[in-house]
């Protein structure tokens, strides 16, 4: 086990500096000239010329690429072209922090909605809460966000007028609810899928039986027994799912109107503003890799027999 | 006539078994029927669709259902139910492509090849799906799309300026290569790990090691001996893929990536109406229903190839034989 986490921190410099170099050489390769973009309509040779010089982007390319390097190291990815003179960090703080809250929301909106219902439905096999769950799950399973958020903008802001339509005003402000079920309602469909599936194949087993047998209350039986040992591939899943989610963050934050990453990466694709997106890139994947390690780690506290 | 059909009962393929399983399936059977109307009515949107998808009637703006527009009319005044059969048919080609491409015959292939031939080459194509699977996926297939999409209009543009044939920007040809290529690092590695595993699963059992005996070339091995053996498993993801496939290119579209105004599709329609903003609320408030087609088709789109696909694994699944 130490040594598979171990080789995964090691593997995971490696795994950034191939994805870095991967955006860096789409940035060359994309259409669109950053100092054009920079001078706009002052362009002149010149200046263009000059602005080259300064910033170093006459030198060979390999050593554009290590500088780059050097200094996302440090926390600092350069200046944006866009906006000339602001530094890249300064400019994805704010808009990160707002991302991440949102992000957080809905998870767990997806942990707390989805196990739940997964492990009930599954303990009332044969009664008719199992399948309208399935069939909810469902049916919940094949809407993306894009479809959800205008459902729910419909239903709870036009017509009950329970929420505003769009808005930002942090983790505990109500603007935060809808958006955050949109991010999350894929997710829950999943979680619920698998908690269901697992907690079945639990129930079935004889430890189980034995622990009936002793005269365990159906309290402990349900939570020591059968969801501690149902949530192992849970844990699993949502790893994944975590990495499924964040695409339809940056949808839900362009239909709400939220202040975070997702307008901002996308106006940065559109004016090839190449230091945001790689900067966002590497952040993307970083958080990835870390999710995903987070979740192995979990793996062994809750299954000690897992070795790698 | 009987004797043949007399035949086909006693015939018993794997291949007819499962078919004859699936069509016992009510809720399979419903899908594929829908599943069938739907592709079929993009397939043959120029046929059905009563007006011409640019068509705009500024008078009868935003209007609700009437016998003319049976789907009522956009902010523009066209016909959302001809719309809505043309972004079937965008869905249909870029799904296919996207699918055809990227998980069937990248994914399959290399699949095949790193789980049989393991060793280097296998740990090679691991390495690239791990850097691949690394990246946040909407974030590089929009910053592919964004990066491809004017390179590869240029390169059209010099081709239709050199060999004289007109048409290829305009009809919308373009834009599949865009999305099919955009696709492409979502869907292979997915459908190759699946085949891999079934692969090293399959090459130790016996009866390849006997037609190894028989000295077999490996490649025969591959192609008659191990891949009929994994096909089940392949055709559930490729039926899961499709709904996927269909959801990411309404993303694209949603972003203004995918496929390029003036043609129909269904993600442009869908954010016509909730990506504009405040403009986008007070459409949401007073013509909820210019959105309800598009939604519907979607939700059903991508609602039957999951149920087809559970369906599937039931059926394919050695367990329920």
């Amino acid at each position: 086990m130490f040594y598979y986490i171990l080789r995964r921190i090691i593997w995971t410099p490696i795994l950034l500096l191939i994805i870095s170099l991967i955006v860096f050489i789409m940035g060359l390769y994309g259409p669109g000239d950053p100092v054009e973009v920079q001078l706009g309509q002052n362009y002149s040779e010149e200046r263009a010329e000059r602005i080259r010089e300064a910033k170093g982007l006459n030198d060979p390319l390999y050593i554009q690429y290590f500088r780059y390097i050097g200094n996302a190291l440090k926390g600092d990815f350069g200046e944006s072209y866009k906006y000339p003179s602001k530094k890249v960090s300064e400019l994805l703080k704010p808009k990160l922090v707002v991302s991440a809250k949102l992000f957080l929301a809905s998870i767990f909106i997806t942990i707390l909605l989805g196990i739940p219902l997964g492990f009930y439905s599954a303990l009332r096999q044969g009664s008719w809460i199992d399948p309208s769950v399935v069939a909810l799950t469902l049916v919940l399973y094949a809407m993306p966000v894009f479809l959800i958020a205008p459902v729910l903008i419909i239903v709870f802001s036009l017509e009950l007028g329970w929420f505003p339509v769009s808005g930002w005003g942090g983790f505990f402000d109500k603007r935060i609810i809808l958006p955050a079920i949109t991010i999350g309602i894929p997710g829950v469909a999943v979680l619920t899928r698998i908690m269901r599936a697992s907690t079945l194949d639990v129930l079935g087993n004889e430890f189980v039986r034995t622990a009936r047998a002793k005269g365990l209350t159906d309290l402990v039986v349900n939570y020591r027994h059968v969801a501690r040992n149902a949530l192992i591939p849970v844990v699993t899943i949502l790893g994944f799912s975590i990495a499924g989610m964040l695409g339809g963050a940056l949808i839900v934050e362009l239909i709400f109107g939220i202040p975070g990453v997702g307008r901002f990466a996308l106006d940065s694709i559109f004016s090839r503003d190449y230091p945001v997106i790689m900067a966002l890139t590497l952040i993307g994947a970083i958080s990835l890799i870390v999710a995903n390690l987070i979740v192995d780690i979990f793996y062994v506290i809750l299954d000690p027999r897992i070795r790698y | 006539m009987d004797n043949n059909k007399y035949s086909k009962v006693n015939s018993n393929s794997p291949f007819k078994i499962t078919l004859n399983k699936l069509f016992k399936k009510k809720l399979a059977v419903a899908s594929m029927i829908i599943l069938l109307i739907l592709y079929g009515s993009g397939i043959f949107a120029s046929f059905l669709s009563p007006y011409p998808y640019t068509e705009t009637d500024l008078v009868n703006t935003q209007e609700g259902p009437s016998k003319e527009h049976f789907f009522g009319t956009d902010r523009l005044g066209r016909d959302i139910f001809t719309r809505v059969l043309w972004g079937i048919q965008t869905t249909v080609i870029v799904t296919f492509v996207g699918l055809l491409t990227g998980s069937l015959i990248l994914g399959v292939s290399l699949g095949l090849i790193s789980g049989y031939f393991q060793g280097k080459i296998d740990a090679l194509i691991m390495r690239l799906g791990e850097i691949t699977s690394a990246f946040p996926d909407i974030l590089l297939i929009i910053l592919l799309a964004a990066t491809l999409r004017p390179r590869i209009v240029d390169f059209a543009r010099d081709i239709e300026e050199k060999t004289g044939i007109s048409g290829l920007i305009s009809s919308g040809f373009i834009d599949y290569v865009v999305i099919g290529f955009a696709l492409l690092p979502l869907s292979w590695f997915g459908m190759m790990r699946l085949v891999r595993g079934q692969v090293l699963s399959v090459a130790n059992s016996e009866y390849i090691e006997s037609a190894k005996a028989m000295g077999v070339s490996r490649t025969r091995i591959l192609i008659k001996h191990v891949f009929p053996n994994i096909l089940g498993p392949i055709i559930v993801s490729a039926t899961f893929g499709l709904g996927a496939v269909a959801g990411t290119e309404i993303i694209l579209s949603f972003f203004g990536l995918g496929v390029q105004p003036p043609r129909p599709s269904l993600g442009i329609m869908i954010s016509d109406v909730t990506g504009r903003g405040s403009a986008s609320v007070s459409v949401l408030k007073n013509h909820p229903e210019q959105l309800l087609a598009p939604i519907i088709v979607v939700w059903l789109l991508i609602f039957c190839w999951n149920l087809l696909g559970d369906a599937l694994t039931d059926v394919f699944n050695p367990r329920s034989r």
